[in-house]
């Protein structure tokens, strides 16, 4: 039988700034039983990192906890908000231990990787010498790190994202925890390799019986990983049920938007006489590695290869894992990069246009990047970002006339004109991807390449911005390259997929085919990653 | 000529809003005065005291202050008055300090922005270029220059301003790595923007917060490296004079005219005080994201 681990009892987390009181959490409540599965999910700004870093203390220095925490034991309760700070250091990693989003920042880049989880048992355990090497070494295994033995005294640097995050869970178990709270663990991985970490969360749970609070925003995860759900919103809960019936009868409104938020739909064909607007054969990516003198020179080939056609008003969805060379294959077809093999835009070859010669073009194929903090420069006005295309191709206009193309496209992605003078920084994530996607249509463009334009933003933003994607579409017949990784968002978006993997296409094909009955053995494993409930 | 009128308001917007944000920084706003009354006061210097910078009191060796004899600062060892000579030697120290920073900043921001920009072999030429640069001895330079052009106040600023930007080029080249890989950067190339104008609009505006917090770095050096040229008979020749030269006399006489010491001292350290302040007004002020 199960028994009670931890409550969390009408919490609430202030931060008091100069601007005025804001409370990130309020009232929260919740309660974790031994070998449970509680996921706290929320959207950014939600508290839910809030509310469990609290758990352990671990909030930023200005912030003031209210409430109580009571973390059972069986030497009795305790309040973790009132113990000492040295008994909260003794619970951290040893009682409660956590991991986190990034695990290419968690593990000190300096240090071997078996040595940084004997730094844990060092710091808890009273095993010294042998023991403590071969406790690592069983830790390594435990997490699935091929050939323990050898790759404890690996670096950080060498690991892939999944292995560091594998490492990580091996320092956060090495004592044996009671509780293991999961901040985002699987956000940074692919598909694949986020399906492979859950698993192995799945199979230490029954070994260590461990209790698990899983905080993410994904609600796929959610549903086959979680016993209870707990949905957060404005730092409060909004809602506590078992997973099942969460999904089956959610109760509260906003729950229903985030389940309804996944997305769905698919795109009306287009006509099959349309005409060629992209058409790239054998197109070859390729980096110099190090140079050495009086060697020949090393390459990496990113892109080996590729055809591809899409057809005027098309979408076209590139799937792939990270190191794919998906984003490349985009980059090079709008000659942002060196690439050989023949690129044909409308009816104009680009493989051999010089940067003059390829001005003109550039304003009929623009582009809308991943991330919507690092395209905006931060120093610029949104008016200016949005003006700077018209200054290039249209020199002609004037200031008047500009201010209006710019009011056009900032109403077109349905934004306020009067934002034109506020920074980048002023905005959330999903206006800044508006703002960006404003400064490709202000000049009009035929061909859209989509690098992930959505991959960065919560459910509910990114479904809006896929609305207004299609609508777009619709409205100026536009031909969109949608990359992405996120297979479900690629299926509600495109004609065709591509499936690439290692520089090289796996799959090509109607999207509705390719996903009903995919042929190639990582097209299937990717969905099955990917859509953790479609059968082997 | 379309352009350019075009970049003249970009550049008036950004200047007006970062205007009325340092505005509002009162430490930033009371530095930036005392910098003007002291400019002011250096080039006015002659007019202000009764007495000229070689004039000698043959009354008054190594006078202390008084407010009677009209040495308000004090005389030095040759009966000179201490104020006039101190603010003679600001405009000396104020003008080498502000030609020889502003030298190294434009051509260390542009050095450095188009070496990170172009990259590659570019771009190991030009840091190889820096690295040799490096390497000459600074004295050597000074004296080289000295046996070709002769012995003239120019001859400071060029020798200080040739060895400065070397490090203002590496800060900004650094910088500039780092922020060509930036999506906004290759969001202007796929505008189709030439890369001049992604150097003057996308890279240089954000790179200068490091780089107005090395310039205010900057200043005080400039100032101390003119001082030790002068010091070694290289710099500014008597009767001229400037604070690095007037401290390091006042240092030898520390013990038996203090005021020496301090009166120079103070000019210099209230200088140094107020550019640090308005150095940071500036920063926060240029930087959009502070409010």
């Amino acid at each position: 039988m199960s028994q009670l681990l931890l409550e969390i009892d009408r919490l609430r987390v202030d931060f008091p700034l100069p601007q005025g009181r804001i409370t990130a959490v309020k009232d929260v409540s919740l309660s974790l039983h031994t070998g449970e599965t509680l996921a706290l999910v929320g959207e950014s700004g939600s508290g839910k990192s809030i509310t469990a870093t609290s758990i352990l203390r671990l909030l930023p220095e200005l912030a003031e906890a209210k409430g109580d925490i009571r973390w059972h034991t069986p030497q009795g309760i305790k309040s973790l908000l009132d113990v000492s700070n040295k008994r909260i250091r003794a619970i951290r990693g040893n009682e409660i231990a956590m991991i986190f989003q990034e695990p290419m920042t968690s593990l000190n880049p300096l240090q071997r990787i078996g040595h940084q989880i004997r730094e844990v048992l060092d710091k808890h355990t009273s095993l010294n010498g042998r023991a403590a090497r071969d406790r690592v070494i069983e830790l390594l295994e435990q997490v699935g790190i091929p050939e323990a033995q050898r790759r404890q005294t690996s670096y950080p640097y060498e690991l892939s994202g999944g292995q560091r995050q594998r490492v990580m869970i091996a320092m956060a178990l090495a004592c044996e925890p009671k509780l293991l709270i999961a901040d985002e663990p699987t956000t940074a991985l692919d598909v694949t390799v986020q399906a492979q970490i859950l698993q192995l969360l799945k199979t230490l749970q029954e070994q260590y019986g461990l209790a698990i609070l899983f905080i993410t925003h994904d609600l796929g995860i959610v549903r086959h990983f979680a016993d209870r759900v707990c949905v957060m919103r404005q730092g409060e809960v909004v809602e506590t049920a078992p997973t099942a019936e969460l999904f089956r009868y959610p109760r509260h409104d906003y729950t229903k938007t985030l389940i309804e938020a996944e997305p769905h739909g698919s795109k009306p064909p287009v006509d099959a006489s349309a005409p060629l607007l992209v058409d790239a054969r054998d197109l070859r990516v390729r980096f110099a590695l190090k140079k050495r003198l009086f060697r020949p020179n090393a390459y990496f080939e990113a892109v080996k290869g590729i055809d591809l056609r899409i057809q005027r008003g098309q979408t076209l969805g590139i799937v792939g894992e990270s190191g794919s060379g998906k984003s490349t294959l985009g980059r090079a077809l709008l000659r942002l990069l060196e690439s050989q093999g023949e690129v044909r835009f409308d009816d104009t070859e680009l493989t051999h246009l010089d940067g003059k010669a390829m001005r003109p073009i550039r304003s009929r194929m623009q582009v809308v990047f991943q991330d919507p903090f690092g395209s905006l420069s931060p120093r610029m006005t949104v008016g200016e970002i949005v003006s700077e295309g018209l200054r290039v191709h249209h020199p002609e206009l004037n200031r008047r006339q500009r201010i209006e193309r710019v009011t056009e496209a900032l109403q077109e992605v349905s934004l306020d004109p009067a934002m034109r003078q506020r920074y980048p920084h002023e905005f959330s994530g999903g206006q800044r991807q508006r703002i960006a996607i404003a400064r490709a249509l202000v000049l009009k463009p035929e061909f859209l390449l989509l690098d992930e334009p959505t991959s960065a933003l919560d459910r509910s933003v990114q479904a809006t911005v896929i609305d207004l994607l299609r609508t777009l579409q619709k409205r100026h017949d536009l031909t969109y390259l949608f990359i992405s990784h996120d297979l479900a968002v690629v299926r509600a978006l495109s004609d065709t997929v591509l499936v690439m993997k290692d520089g090289q296409v796996v799959e090509q094909g109607d999207t509705d085919a390719l996903f009903r009955s995919p042929r190639e053995a990582y097209t299937r494993e990717l969905m099955r990653a990917a859509f953790l409930d479609m059968p082997a | 000529m379309h352009t350019a009128s075009e970049a003249h308001t970009v550049g008036e917007s950004l200047g007006r809003e970062a205007w009325r944000r340092l505005k509002q920084n009162r430490a930033a706003m009371t530095s930036l005065v005392i910098l003007i009354i002291l400019t002011v006061a250096c080039i006015a210097g002659p007019w202000l005291t009764p007495w000229g910078l070689s004039e000698v009191d043959w009354n008054a060796f190594t006078a202390p202050p008084s407010l009677a004899e009209g040495h308000y600062a004090g005389t030095d060892a040759n009966g000179r008055d201490l104020l006039t000579r101190s603010l003679y030697g600001g405009q000396i120290s104020l003008s080498v300090a502000v030609v020889a920073t502003l030298v190294s900043l434009v051509i260390g921001v542009l050095y450095g922005a188009i070496a990170g920009f172009m990259g590659g072999r570019v771009d190991n030429l030009m840091m190889r270029f820096v690295d040799i640069m490096y390497s000459l001895p600074f004295m050597f330079l000074v004296i080289l220059m000295m046996v070709l052009f002769g012995r003239h106040i120019l001859l400071i600023y060029a020798a200080i301003g040739a060895v400065e930007w070397l490090d203002m080029s590496r800060i900004v080249r650094g910088q500039t790595l780092a922020l060509k890989r930036r999506e906004f950067v290759e969001a202007a190339r796929a505008l189709g923007v030439t890369n001049r104008t992604i150097i003057v609009r996308h890279l240089i505006p954000n790179t200068l917060g490091p780089v107005i917090v090395y310039v205010t770095l900057t200043v005080p050096k400039v100032i101390l490296l003119e001082s030790f040229l002068s010091f070694l008979g290289l710099g500014v020749q008597e009767p001229m004079t400037s604070w690095g030269v007037l401290i390091s006399e006042g240092t030898d006489m520390m013990e038996t005219a203090p005021w020496m010491l301090i009166v120079p001292s103070a000019f210099l350290a209230l200088t140094l005080f107020c550019l640090n302040f308005l150095g940071d007004g500036l920063r926060d002020a240029l930087d959009p994201r502070t409010r």
